[in-house]
Parts: C-alpha cells; sequence; structure tokens
C-alpha cells in the first residue's frame, strides 16, 4: 500500500476517533434543522400573504426567488462552516504534530515528507468532501421536498464550494507547516476576511459604475481567490431573474470569470507545492 | 573489504542561529555495535542523533548511515528510532499504532501481524493490545515506541533516552532487549545520561559536552587500571597487616576497615586465604573499579553542561 494512503487512512480515522466528525455532524444536523423549519415557516406564511393575486405566472415566479434566495444563503451559511472546518483542520495539522513530535516517528520511515503532506491533504479533502455533501444534499434535499425547486446548474455550484474549501485548508496547511497553530489559524481567517471584503467592495462597485472598485476587488482574489469561487458558485446556481437584478446578498453582482476559477486552480496546487518544500526544508 | 561502518559521520556541525549546538561530529561505529552517547543536559546529544536519522539538516559535514548517505530513503527501511519526547498517535490502540508504523515502513501484512504480536509480548504489553493510547502510563508508552522502533528488525536502532520514563522492572527490560539486540548482531545507539545503564549494556561511549566529543572510551578497558578494596574484618594484628604487602601496593587500617590498593582483583580470593589462615574473620570485601560516572565527572567536569 502506497504510504501516501496509509497516512490519508490514518488522518481519517484520527478525525473520526478525535470526535471532529461527530461534532461537525451534530452541529451540521442542527444547522440542517433549523434551515428547514426557517424554510417552511417563510414559506407557508408567504404563501398565505400572496394568495390575493390571481396570476399563477406571477406567483410561480415569486415563489422561485423566494426558494432561490434562501437556498444560497442555506448555501452561503454552509459553505462558512466548511470553509470555518477546513481552517481548523489545516491549521491543527502539521503545526500540531510538529510540535508534539508524533511526526518525528513518521518522517523518519521509509517515506517521502511529500507523502505526509499529500496524505493529510488527501484524508482531509475526502472529510471535507463526506461533510459538504451531507450539509448541502440536505439543504437541496429539504428545499426540493418542501417547495420542489431546485436550483441551476447545482453541480458546478456544489463543486466550487468544496474547492473553496480544498483551497482553504490548503492554505492553512501551508502556514501550518511554518507557523504555530494559533499563527495560522489567525492568518488563514484574516485572509478570508480580506477576500470576504474584496468581495464586497467589488459588487458595490460594480452595481454603483466604480471600476475602481471592481478592480480592487479583483485584486483581492488574487492574494486569496477563495470568496471569488463562492461568487461564481452563487452565480450559477442563482436564478435567471436575479442574475438580472444584480446584487444581493447572497447572489453575484460582479461575476468572477472562468479565468479566476483557472486561477484558483493554479493557485491551490502552488500553494501544495510550496507546502511540500516549506516541510523538506523544516528542522523537526 | 572491511565490512561498511553502522555509522560514520566527518565534521558534523549543526548550527541553530548563532549558537553551535553540534559544532564537530566525527565517530565510526560498527555494526553490532552498542555505543553509548554520554553528556550533560544540552550537549548536543539529541541534535546529533537528529541529524543521523534525518529529522534536521546538518549545517555542513558529512555523514553515512549503514554506508548510504544521511536521508537516504531505502536505508531508512533498516533503521529504527525511538525519540526522546516520543508522543504517539494516542488514539490509536496499541496494535493499531504498531500495524499503522510497520505499513509505514512497507511491511508485508502476514509479516507484520506476526511481528507486531511477538513485539507486544516482548515489551510486556500483550496485555493491553486493544487499549487505546491515551490512556497509557509514560512508562507503557515508552514501551510501546521501544516496539515501533524494533518492528523492521532493524540493522540500526537510534534510542534516546529510552529508559526515562521506566521504573526499575522497565530499565532491566530495555537493557536485556539491548543485549538481545546485540546478540543478534544490531548496532545501538543509546542516547543516555544514566550512566549505570551505559555502563552495563555499551560496548564504547563517546562523552559528549558542549557538542564535541571529549573522549572516546572502551568499557572493556575501564576496569584494567590499579582498583582498590575495601575489607571489614576482625582480629588482625600487626604482622599480618605487613604480610598483606605480598599482593597489596598499599594498605590503609582504620580500626575494622582495610583499604588496599592491589593490581587487579584476581588477588582478591587469595587474600581471603591468606587472612582466614592466619585467624581474621573477613566480613566483606568489595573491590572498588572506577565507576563511568567518576571518569564522567572528571571528564566533563562538575558544571555539566550549564
Amino acid at each position: 500500500m502506497s504510504s501516501i494512503f496509509i497516512l490519508a487512512r490514518m488522518t481519517f480515522v484520527q478525525a473520526i476517533r478525535r470526535r471532529i466528525v461527530l461534532t461537525g455532524l451534530l452541529l451540521g444536523v442542527c444547522f440542517l434543522v433549523v434551515f428547514s423549519i426557517g424554510f417552511h415557516m417563510i414559506n407557508t406564511s408567504s404563501l398565505t400573504s400572496f394568495t390575493g393575486t390571481n396570476s399563477s405566472g406571477v406567483q410561480n415566479i415569486i415563489d422561485t426567488e423566494r426558494s432561490s434566495g434562501l437556498f444560497l444563503a442555506g448555501l452561503y451559511a454552509v459553505t462558512f462552516l466548511a470553509i470555518a472546518m477546513a481552517a481548523l483542520l489545516g491549521a491543527d495539522t502539521m503545526a500540531g504534530e510538529i510540535n508534539s513530535g508524533t511526526i518525528q516517528v513518521i518522517v523518519t520511515k521509509p517515506i517521502l515528507r511529500s507523502d505526509v503532506v499529500f496524505g493529510k491533504w488527501l484524508g482531509f479533502a475526502g472529510l471535507l468532501g463526506l461533510y459538504l455533501l451531507l450539509m448541502e444534499g440536505g439543504t437541496v434535499l429539504s428545499i426540493l421536498v418542501q417547495s420542489g425547486y431546485t436550483a441551476p446548474h447545482l453541480l458546478a455550484g456544489v463543486v466550487l464550494i468544496y474547492f473553496e474549501s480544498l483551497l482553504v485548508m490548503t492554505v492553512a496547511m501551508l502556514f501550518s507547516s511554518r507557523f504555530s497553530a494559533l499563527a495560522t489559524g489567525g492568518v488563514v481567517f484574516g485572509l478570508y476576511g480580506l477576500s470576504f471584503i474584496g468581495g464586497w467592495i467589488e459588487q458595490i462597485g460594480a452595481v454603483l459604475n466604480s471600476q475602481t472598485a471592481v478592480k480592487v476587488g479583483i485584486l483581492t482574489s488574487l492574494i486569496i481567490p477563495s470568496e471569488s469561487l463562492w461568487r461564481r458558485a452563487a452565480y450559477e446556481m442563482q436564478s435567471p431573474l436575479s442574475g438580472l437584478l444584480g446584487i444581493s446578498p447572497f447572489g453575484a453582482a460582479s461575476v468572477p470569470s472562468l479565468f479566476m476559477v483557472a486561477y484558483a486552480v493554479v493557485y491551490l496546487l502552488v500553494v501544495l507545492a510550496l507546502t511540500v518544500r516549506v516541510f523538506q526544508k523544516r528542522d523537526l | 573489504m572491511p565490512p561498511v561502518p553502522a555509522i560514520e559521520t566527518n565534521e558534523l556541525r549543526k548550527e541553530f542561529g548563532d549558537n553551535a549546538a553540534v559544532k564537530c561530529l566525527t565517530l565510526q561505529i560498527q555494526q553490532g555495535e552498542v555505543f553509548g552517547f554520554l553528556g550533560p543536559n544540552g550537549a548536543g546529544k539529541t541534535t546529533s542523533i537528529k541529524m543521523l536519522v534525518g529529522l534536521i539538516k546538518p549545517t555542513s559535514g558529512k555523514a553515512s548511515l549503514l554506508g548510504a548517505p544521511l536521508g537516504d530513503r531505502s536505508t531508512r527501511a533498516r533503521i529504527g528510532f525511538l525519540p526522546e519526547h516520543f508522543r504517539f498517535q494516542d488514539w490509536l490502540t496499541a496494535r493499531e499504532f504498531l500495524t499503522l508504523h510497520g505499513q509505514l515502513f512497507g511491511m508485508h501484512s502476514r509479516r507484520l501481524s506476526g511481528r507486531v504480536d511477538e513485539l507486544l509480548e516482548r515489551v510486556g504489553l500483550d496485555g493491553f493490545r486493544d487499549r487505546h493510547l491515551s490512556t497509557f502510563s509514560k512508562g507503557m508508552l515508552q514501551r510501546i515506541g521501544l516496539a515501533q522502533a524494533l518492528l523492521n528488525q532493524p540493522a540500526l536502532v537510534f534510542l534516546d533516552e529510552p529508559t526515562s520514563g521506566l521504573d526499575p522492572v522497565g530499565r532491566i527490560l530495555v537493557r536485556d532487549i539491548i543485549h538481545e539486540l546485540r546478540a543478534e548482531g544490531t548496532c545501538v545507539f543509546l542516547n543516555s545520561h544514566l550512566l549505570s545503564e551505559i555502563e552495563v549494556t555499551c560496548d564504547r561511549v563517546a562523552f559528549i559536552s558542549h557538542g564535541e566529543v571529549i573522549r572516546l572510551l572502551e568499557l572493556a578497558s575501564l576496569n584494567t587500571g590499579q582498583i582498590t578494596a575495601v575489607l571489614r574484618v576482625k582480629g588482625l594484628i600487626p604482622e599480618t597487616i605487613s604480610g598483606l604487602s605480598t599482593w597489596a601496593q598499599q594498605v590503609q587500617q582504620e580500626g575494622d576497615r582495610l583499604t588496599l590498593t592491589i593490581q587487579n582483583e584476581s588477588v582478591l580470593p587469595e587474600i581471603n586465604r591468606y587472612l582466614v589462615e592466619h585467624g581474621v574473620a573477613v566480613f566483606e570485601i568489595s573491590p572498588k573499579h572506577i565507576s563511568l560516572e567518576e571518569l564522567f565527572i572528571e571528564t566533563v567536569g562538575k558544571e555539566g553542561g550549564l
């Protein structure tokens, strides 16, 4: 068996045994319950308030827009939870094991140091995938069952969000290979905040037709393209009408281009390669 | 062609910032040898081991293990390592832990499973095989760590303070295991500041202080020089005492205590017979070897690593 897969499995089992998965699942189920109840209440109360309208066409549009808006709001929260999980897993894994010395009996085995990085990365990628599958699947199902609504380009959106969580996890692993878990957590959340604000500046700039603001937004996306991935995902999954209306809290007014998505792919690969390099050079 | 040395280092040096933790380490250790690395705290023992097992990169100098340069991956399959501040994956059971590390050594599952059971029994943990390491005491962790270092039946084992967490029974276990390893032809590199432990297990020792080897010593030669023997006796008369000069270069008497300086301890039975024949009651004869401890203090100085 390849040492990368041995280490990936170890990482996976570790997350299960240390109750990280259990905690994530419990909180995730809580979220889904609250979200479903909330959706149910909004759905039924607005149905009654619009009974006066007799045009079923208008009613349909309103229903779709409401479901779409709530769906994206739900996914936005799920994305945030996944990113927090990705940042914490990535921040602890290298620094934690270097600090405790656990890593010493691993890297002295006949394996490459890069195997350790790739193994952990794969293990966490599996975990995040399962987590997002449950959370996004739950959100989609809850809305589908209650209102019959499904968002367009669901697969593309879900993949982009998964990719965003992988990007944050990889950045966290890079810093974690050099700095303490706490410092890494600070840096990663700081970067996430930067990209969040940058994204908003870009959106508002687009609505107000300020090219400078849009450029500032794009520039922060180059520093860390995580928020761009969310906005591209939201763009893919939004209803056609809200796409026309422009700004909404969970939609995308200024749409990151496919070029930005490609940039994010390269970005992730470069960060992963840097992680390997930093870890190879490091005295343990 | 002579066999390749297990460890060969040439002016190995490691600096951390301005501070040289290891200044100049030049050693040659043969296969099958049990080698003790002795020094006060902060002398550079652990840094030296870490360089040899590839955890840290030397600033300069060269070294090879089993004939291959440092960091050679396939050579690591023949090396075992127990780190000083061992912390293991404590969410695994003892069996799972050893299985994981055996897999990392690249061992095949059939051979591994037998080896895991064998080692759990050898380190006295066979009753705990399905217990999580998080419930283990420090001594138990040290035992499982030792088992981990021996999984691959290594040709060379690095043990960094292997008995620091162990009670006397555990220490005897480690000592016995080292004796077995020597019998099997395994080279053991033992870091310790427990001198008595080094004294009973090692063939050779290096004293290290401030990052340099200051003395290399064959332990077999330690007790070949002059020794003193202390005797507790009753019924001595001056004539008997003067007769002792046949064997002893120096004789000192204080009440019932006699201190003799003799060439080697093989003359002690004759001295005993002589005293008994002259009506002296002998209660105790104890030869005093120069202990490694005395030698250590003499070499490294009383201030140690401070």
